[in-house]
């Protein structure tokens, strides 16, 4: 079962801030357990961040990205009040949404 | 510590689990709520790109033909990181209609990490954070106005974040 994504955006100028923390092991597949058995490969491969429904930014990962993969980034056009989804998708095919209001 | 949020989504869960009729029912409905609701779903996810093993390899997968160095791209990354398994990379482009920025690890066994599209009135700017086997190039490719860009870093690691 997956865990909600940490979520913090706000407006400065115009311009919105999102920081957002999401909850995944990230597995390489080629880590090995304490009984050396390899780990099977296990990570985000999708995300898309939308702002009253529009997207704002869209992403890829591959194995590379660190455990709980943290972003930041930046868009015009957001309100303090407004609502922010980030959604993504890993390759056993789980997949979550989360929501934050801009402040 | 995580019991409490976990619980919440076990809730959630089975509350839709119930009015949907069981498991079965749910996955089929996400299913359907993907085909129906184009802006929710995902873009096809790169797999050759992401399994390329050179820099080389990854650009063709890209469909980037020789980027040009750029000074025009700030990137941000320790000169030495002591855990390879958090190593925090920013890229600021100042470059107009930045379009797309990708990161790589030069030296790990995928070299692609992550791979951002930004529609107009997004920066051109992100920040996460990737693992590094090895001392490597931290490397940016920035497509802004239809062309690509790259710049590339040195990160020493002292002690790896991919092996176990």
């Amino acid at each position: 079962m997956s865990i909600p994504t940490k979520m913090r955006a706000s407006v400065t100028n115009g311009v919105t801030e999102v920081r957002a923390l999401m909850q995944h092991e990230m597995e390489t597949g080629r880590r090995k357990d304490e009984s050396g058995n390899l780990v099977p490969a296990w990570y985000i491969t999708d995300l898309k961040v939308q702002h009253n429904g529009r997207t704002v930014l869209e992403g890829q990962f591959g194995t590379s990205v660190s455990k709980n993969p943290f972003l930041v980034f930046r868009f015009k056009g957001g309100k303090a009040g407004d609502k922010l989804s980030l959604a993504w998708a890993d390759n056993r095919g789980e997949k979550r949404s989360d929501e934050v209001i801009i402040g | 510590m995580m019991n409490s949020p976990g619980r919440e989504a076990i809730n959630m869960e089975r509350r839709k689990a119930l009015k949907t009729g069981g498991g079965i029912g749910l996955m089929a409905l996400f299913g359907a709520l993907g085909l129906l609701q184009p802006g929710k779903a995902f873009a096809e996810w790169n797999k050759t790109a992401f399994s390329s093993k050179s820099m080389d390899e990854a650009l063709t997968a890209l469909g980037v033909a020789a980027p040009a160095d750029s000074d025009a791209i700030k990137l941000t990354v320790p000169e030495i990181a002591e855990n390879g398994s958090v190593v925090p990379v920013t890229v600021v482009s100042n470059m107009p209609n930045v379009e797309q920025i990708a990161i790589f690890v030069d030296k790990n066994p995928n070299v692609l990490a992550a791979n951002f599209t930004f529609p107009s009135g997004t920066e051109g700017m992100v920040t996460t954070r990737v693992k590094m086997g090895q001392t490597a190039n931290v490397v940016a490719l920035v497509k802004a106005d239809g062309k690509f860009y790259r710049v590339a870093r040195e990160v020493k690691v002292t002690a790896g974040g991919c092996g176990g």
